[in-house]
């Protein structure tokens, strides 16, 4: 069973990590979420694997009595998944508006605060949040 | 249990939703100078308890350690919390007069809040996965913070802040896990204890370089600090500041704790890493720097720059070395924060922070300009200012060890920082306007004036101050570097036992 989720782990890390190659932003995302479940995967089996023996108490008693599983890894798993949840939802929503206020998801175009001309950047408009005009957002553009 | 311990990372948490819930009225932004005001009391309280008796631990519900959450204040942790205070309040201040009422409705104040809360828990937790928890709550309001008006600047930096820290903090995740596996604890005291029985050193030494590259991203060192200078001169002049003082350090922080504390196992490898990284981190951080034409992106790169001091203190692992990482840490969070605030009163009166379109500084605002000359010269390192303590402790050590080509690049890369500081000076404050404006202070209304130069001057006279009367400073750093080389006391006072 470790081999497996060794195994598995190793594939989603690979897979993530050619994601994350690719400057398409979005695919980057991607990566990340694949990688953030391989890890939750890892700490899972870190903690050791036993099967069929769910950490409950018998009635009556004070403490797990025989062999159960380890309870912390899956508490543990079960808090970077709940904040792994918030903050790739906070990237996606991220991800779109920046789309829709650039018009590009490739990292190599995203050159507004780091131009290679410096005398271009103008960080001056403080927190107007100046309403570009956008290109027209299609999913084809966006390179889904 | 010891309320001293929880009463920094409660109170801003308190004053967080209090100012969502009044983000709508002008009260909001009183609470939370109120509540940064009582969190600078409650870290005075804490930081008086823990010189008096070196550690200070807590059992959060009375979950006796190793199983449940400690919170822990050591001498470094303790003076890291009162200058996150320190820091807080002046950003708080400052924002009175920056922030617009638009961005103070969407929730600045409690982002802000909150962002002291992540880093104040840092500071304060004993446990390694709540570490974890904490850096994720200082993370998420960066990112608000980073890219709340949403210009498109801040949403090009932010796309990059955002994911390269992702990416870090997947790592630090990693790490516990693999690091849980081996020893089966995550209390940071029993690590302590636990790391010593594990018979496959490899396996930890491969550990600790995770955590050292999950570390190093947040610490912005060499080669991992490209997300710093690609986003740190979006956000608002505050929200700049707060983090140029804060963020990276509280990477360094965990480098210092965890390299101190954990693995201290197989220091010849994992040491001498961290050695060439830092040397490398100051010469490519100051020569960015030299090469910057604005105003904040310089300073940003000083940044990292400056960082590679820290972890040069914490590679050479000497008493000298840490005493000299924990003075810089602190001494640097101040200037650092303060530059940032002259940067924005600059960006006021003159209208930009691109070099070469702002002038006039020096004839119109002397007293501008006089602050700027305090926070620049002792990040430079000149005596008697905080920074010639700070770095002349770093380079004896280097010295001490007869690492000459350390010191020697260590020195300098102090030089070349005073030349991008005279390039700062030799276009902001020297020549005229271009545009053939006065920049004057007194053309702020005076709330304004108050409100941006009050944080200024206090800092400044709090770097005059560690400048002129450095001892008790530097016995306070050395007390702190003896306790993170000899840890016995923290891990007695956590565990409660002998180890």
């Amino acid at each position: 069973m470790e081999l497996l989720l060794a195994i598995t782990i190793g594939v989603l890390v690979s897979t993530s990590v050619y994601l994350m190659l690719d400057r398409n932003v979005l695919r980057f995302l991607f990566g990340l979420v694949l990688l953030s479940n391989a890890v939750n995967l890892l700490i899972f089996t870190g903690g050791r694997l036993t099967a069929g023996a769910p950490p409950l108490i018998d009635a009556g008693e004070y403490a797990p009595t025989g062999v159960v599983a380890n309870a912390l890894p899956q508490a543990l798993v079960l808090t970077a998944i709940v904040i792994g949840f918030g903050l790739l939802a906070f990237t996606l929503a991220l991800v779109y508006r920046t789309y829709m206020t650039l018009g590009t998801v490739n990292s190599d175009e995203m050159r507004v605060a780091e131009p290679a001309d410096e005398s271009k950047l103008d960080t001056g408009r403080l927190g107007m949040g100046k309403a570009n005009p956008a290109k027209p957002a299609t999913g084809q553009e966006a390179g889904i | 249990m010891s309320w001293l311990l929880v009463y920094p990372i409660i109170i801003p948490l308190l004053t967080g939703v209090l100012a969502y819930l009044f983000r709508n009225s002008p009260a909001g932004r009183w609470i939370s100078v109120a509540g940064t005001v009582a969190l600078l009391m409650a870290s005075i309280m804490l930081m008086a308890e823990v010189l008096e008796q070196g550690v200070v631990a807590a059992q959060m519900s009375n979950w006796q350690a190793p199983f449940g959450i400690t919170l822990v204040a050591d001498l470094l942790g303790g003076v890291m919390v009162v200058i996150t205070a320190i820091t807080g309040l002046a950003t708080v201040i400052y924002t009175l007069s920056e922030i617009p009422e638009r961005m103070e409705r969407l929730g600045f104040h409690a982002l802000l809040q909150m962002l002291m809360v992540g880093v104040v828990g840092a500071f304060l937790t004993g446990d390694l996965f709540n570490l974890y928890v904490w850096f994720e709550v200082m993370l998420i309001s960066s990112f608000g913070l980073l890219v709340l008006g949403g210009t498109r600047e801040q949403l090009d930096g932010g796309i990059k802040y955002v994911m390269l820290n992702l990416v870090s903090t997947i790592m630090f995740l990693a790490g516990i896990g693999l690091l849980y596996g081996l020893t089966g604890t995550l209390n940071m005291a029993d690590l302590h204890l636990a790391v010593r029985g594990v018979e496959n050193t490899g396996l930890l030494t491969t550990i600790a370089v995770m955590f050292m590259v999950a570390f190093g991203v947040k610490a912005a060192m060499f080669p991992l600090f490209f997300w710093l200078p690609a986003s740190y001169h979006t956000p608002p002049v505050a929200v700049s500041a707060i983090f140029a003082g804060l963020l990276t350090k509280v990477g360094v922080y965990a480098l210092i704790r965890m390299f101190t504390l954990i693995f201290d196992q197989d220091v010849a490898f994992t040491h001498t890493i961290l050695l060439w990284l830092a040397v490398v981190t100051m010469v490519t951080g100051v020569l960015g720097a030299a090469a910057m034409n604005d105003f904040r992106r310089i300073l940003s790169f000083h940044i990292i720059s400056q960082i590679g001091y820290m972890v040069l203190g914490l590679a050479l692992y000497t008493p000298l070395g840490l005493m000299g990482a924990v003075f810089y840490l602190v001494h640097h969070i101040i200037v650092k924060a303060n530059l940032f605030f002259v940067a924005g009163v600059a960006k006021r009166i003159a209208g930009s922070t691109d070099l070469a379109r702002i002038g006039g500084l020096y004839a119109h605002a002397p007293l501008l300009a006089f602050l700027f000359l305090i926070p620049a010269f002792s990040l430079a390192g000149f005596p008697p200012l905080s920074g010639f303590w700070a770095k002349y402790v770093v380079v004896k050590a280097a010295l001490d060890l007869e690492m000459w080509f350390v010191a020697g690049v260590a020195l300098g890369v102090g030089l070349l920082t005073i030349f991008s500081m005279t390039k700062i000076w030799g276009s902001a404050f020297w020549p005229a306007h271009p545009d053939g404006i006065k920049p004057r202070l007194s053309d702020l209304p005076t709330f304004d004036r108050v409100a941006l130069m009050l944080p200024i001057v206090a800092l400044a006279a709090l770097t005059c101050l560690i400048g002129l009367f450095p001892e008790p400073f530097v016995q306070f750093a050395e007390r702190s570097a003896n306790q993170l080389l000899d840890p016995t006391d923290y891990v007695t006072t956590v565990l409660g036992v002998q180890p």
